[in-house]
């Protein structure tokens, strides 16, 4: 057995070729870059080419072992843990080599890692089902989100059910890529860039009631930023409404007309951006 | 007045229910409808407020126009406030346009006794229609019965609403007298009663037709008001135990009463409102959900408040040394539950996690155990963490310690070298 470092394209076919090729070529993995982040190394390496057939039967090997790992190994794909598939290739290892008996051992050393991974992947899902704030432009319902860990694959599911009846995508700035949905289809793109267009005059008066209702709900009695900040921490503030600049209420076509959004008896919440930035249409899928 | 005064005015009215919570539901998707309730046991969260509590209904009153005149209440009839009322139609179209923008997962919809209980649910029952029929609304709602209502409009209520709630508020009967004198404890039971009977017909008869109505399907819970009151922790865990065991209510909300006026029979405007018995009552109502306790062992007679200082838990296991340490390869799933710093998520990973092998204690961090707590509590494989040493009393010093940096601080003042004294 020869130590070695591969390369692959950055998709989960691809992964899961460099698993098949290791056992092909009998050589244990030190590193797996994605092509683009592979710096040219004193160590043996080889570039890996997907193959689907490859990657269906270690795919249907794993699930035959253990459906559970293959649930793992798919979620934990688009976790944001350094050197994820080098983690996730010693998990199929181990679980080739000894069974899966070790998966009942939630403080396994190999098994850990990805599973605090994969929850703190399906946590960050879950808190975005309910920070993800809609814009209405011109019929369509537009996001942005900020995450950590490459969620819209799993909130895809939850916001086609919910919003089965309108057009609708979210941009994921960190990873530049889009869930579009309409009509029935759903499709995640990579997306360079995107701005979100200023608001229209309904919009932005559903804006200020949201503002307004969020404000006024708070108990100055009660008064307790840092509870606030556990539950949700500040770095899913930058899209939420209830946290823009007063530029973020403003109609386009009448500016002097927005009011400011400040509640007469409630707490202000404190402001983030300064807004949104230029307009640009939307690109269709 | 506008939608925009208006929701200002009622959800200002609305904000002291604590009860805000979207679980429970099961409505799918359905063809024509907009939303569906929240796949997660634990509902979802849209937002926190600076308080620190969760948004997730859009929280308003139908009105703020009440005939009652119970003490401890903003919008009782004798204060001076402004009042209003939503249309409908206002009500169904904030509903659905903050729903689509994702603001919220559905309503949570109350009011004030407008002219008479009747009418009032009338009114509500006129909203919710509207909103289920004609905006084909399929999210989460979750409405207030009102005590002394006709059992005939609950019904429909409860046919439009996912969850039902009857605000018991003050927890004894004589409290309920002197201070919300048109209530009586009758006629907040009555519907409680009715909710639990008719959600549990609606359950049977789902088995055997598929389409049969579904009678608020997330259940019913209700809301105490703590510190308004001269009642005791021990009392209100007992109602609450009592609540549970016999109306299966899905909830009980304890609300820290916020001096709103100054009355003779209330605590005075400058009294804080009791964060920290909130906060130990809901430690403990969790330990009679999900930890198998009963409201006896906690707290008796002779000791019928928490002690501020540790949490329920602690507060049990410093009272039964005799219960520790707990093996965890070999206690079953209640007395690992019985531990401080294990809960329902660690000690399930340690019944699972002790078929692959022996645990010990370094492995048992990773399982999600608090140390912290636990430490002092439990063996693993025959030992206890290394270089531990304790005497009761430095141990409820630690749990003290642990605990601190959770709670609400006090405001810390700085000391000044140069103000001068006196």
């Amino acid at each position: 057995m020869t130590e070695m470092v591969y390369y692959y394209d950055g998709s989960f076919e691809g992964f899961l070729c460099c698993i098949f090729d290791s056992y092909a070529n009998q050589e244990v993995l030190t590193a797996i870059y994605r092509d683009e982040d592979f710096i040219p190394t004193l160590f043996a390496s080889r570039a890996i080419q997907t193959d689907r057939d490859h990657a269906n039967r270690v795919l249907r090997k794993i699930v035959k072992c253990s459906p559970y790992t293959a649930d793992l190994l798919r979620k934990g794909f688009l976790t944001c843990l350094p050197e994820k598939e080098l983690h996730l290739y010693r998990l199929v290892v181990k679980l080739l080599r000894d069974g899966p008996g070790f998966l009942r051992n939630f403080s396994d050393e190999t098994l850990h890692p990805v599973a605090k991974a994969v929850q703190h992947l399906m946590g960050e899902a879950h808190l975005l089902k309910g920070f993800v704030r809609f814009s209405e432009l011109g019929g369509v319902l537009g996001s942005e989100i900020e995450p950590k860990n490459q969620v819209l694959p799993i909130l895809r599911s939850h916001f086609c059910a919910r919003y089965q009846n309108e057009k609708f995508f979210i941009y994921d700035r960190t990873h530049k890529e889009a869930l579009f949905y309409a009509s029935g289809k759903a499709v995640i793109r990579p997306l360079e860039d995107f701005q979100m267009a200023p608001p229209d005059e309904t919009e932005a008066s559903y804006r200020i009631l949201w503002k307004r209702f969020y404000d006024t709900v708070a108990i100055k009695e009660r008064y307790n930023p840092r509870c606030r900040m556990t539950n949700m921490p500040k770095r899913y503030w930058g899209t939420m409404t209830e946290f823009q600049g007063a530029d973020y209420f403003k109609a386009q076509s009448s500016p002097a007309a927005a009011s400011t959004p400040a509640a007469p008896g409630g707490i202000s919440a404190p402001e983030r951006h300064p807004g949104p930035g230029l307009s640009a249409p939307v690109s269709a899928p | 007045m506008d939608v925009l005064e208006k929701l200002t005015i009622l959800t200002d009215a609305a904000k002291y229910d604590a009860a805000c919570t979207s679980s429970g539901g099961n409505r799918t998707a359905k063809k024509g409808y907009i939303g569906n309730t929240s796949t997660s046991v634990a509902g979802c969260c849209h937002t926190f407020s600076a308080d620190g509590r969760c948004v997730t209904l859009l929280k308003v009153l139908l009105t703020n126009k009440c005939v009652y005149d119970c003490k401890y209440c903003v919008n009782r009839r004798s204060n001076d406030t402004r009042r209003a009322a939503f249309t409908p139609q206002e009500l169904a179209e904030l509903t659905i346009q903050f729903y689509r923008r994702n603001y919220i997962e559905g309503l949570f919809l109350s009011s004030g006794v407008f002219r008479s209980p009747d009418y009032t649910t009338e009114l509500m029952i006129q909203a919710l229609r509207l909103l289920r029929e004609q905006y084909r609304f399929n999210g989460y709602i979750h409405a207030k019965a009102i005590p002394g209502t006709a059992p005939e409009l609950v019904e429909q209520l409860g046919l439009l609403a996912d969850r039902l709630s009857v605000n018991i508020e003050l927890p004894s009967e004589a409290s309920l007298r002197t201070l919300a004198p048109d209530k009586t404890k009758n006629a907040i039971l009555a519907p409680m009663r009715q909710i639990q009977t008719r959600n549990r017909q609606s359950r049977e008869e789902l088995v055997k037709y598929r389409h049969a109505p579904k009678f608020a399907p997330a259940g019913q819970s209700t809301q105490l008001i703590v510190g308004a009151t001269p009642d005791s922790d021990f009392h209100i865990l007992r109602l609450t135990q009592g609540l549970y065991d016999r109306y299966h209510l899905k909830r009980v909300f304890y609300s820290a009463y916020v001096p709103v006026v100054e009355h003779a029979l209330l605590p005075a405007r400058d009294v804080k409102p009791p964060l920290l018995r909130e906060h130990r009552l809901y430690q403990a109502d969790w330990l009679l959900r999900f930890y198998g306790f009963r409201a006896e062992e906690l707290l008796d007679a002779q000791h019928p408040d928490f002690d501020p200082r540790v949490d329920p838990k602690c507060s049990w296991a410093l009272a039964h040394p005799d219960f520790f340490p707990v093996e965890v390869n070999t206690a079953d799933y209640e007395s690992l539950l019985r531990i401080p710093g294990v809960g329902v998520t660690s000690a399930r990973r340690i019944l699972s996690a002790r078929r692959a092998g022996p645990l010990h204690i370094d492995g048992l961090r990773k399982l999600g155990v608090v140390m912290k707590r636990a430490q002092y509590f439990l063996t693993a494989s025959g030992k206890m963490p290394d270089g531990l040493r304790f005497t009761p009393d430095s141990l409820l010093r630690g749990l003290i310690a642990a605990e601190r940096p959770l709670l609400p601080q006090q405001e810390a003042v700085q000391l000044s070298l140069f103000d001068s004294v006196g």
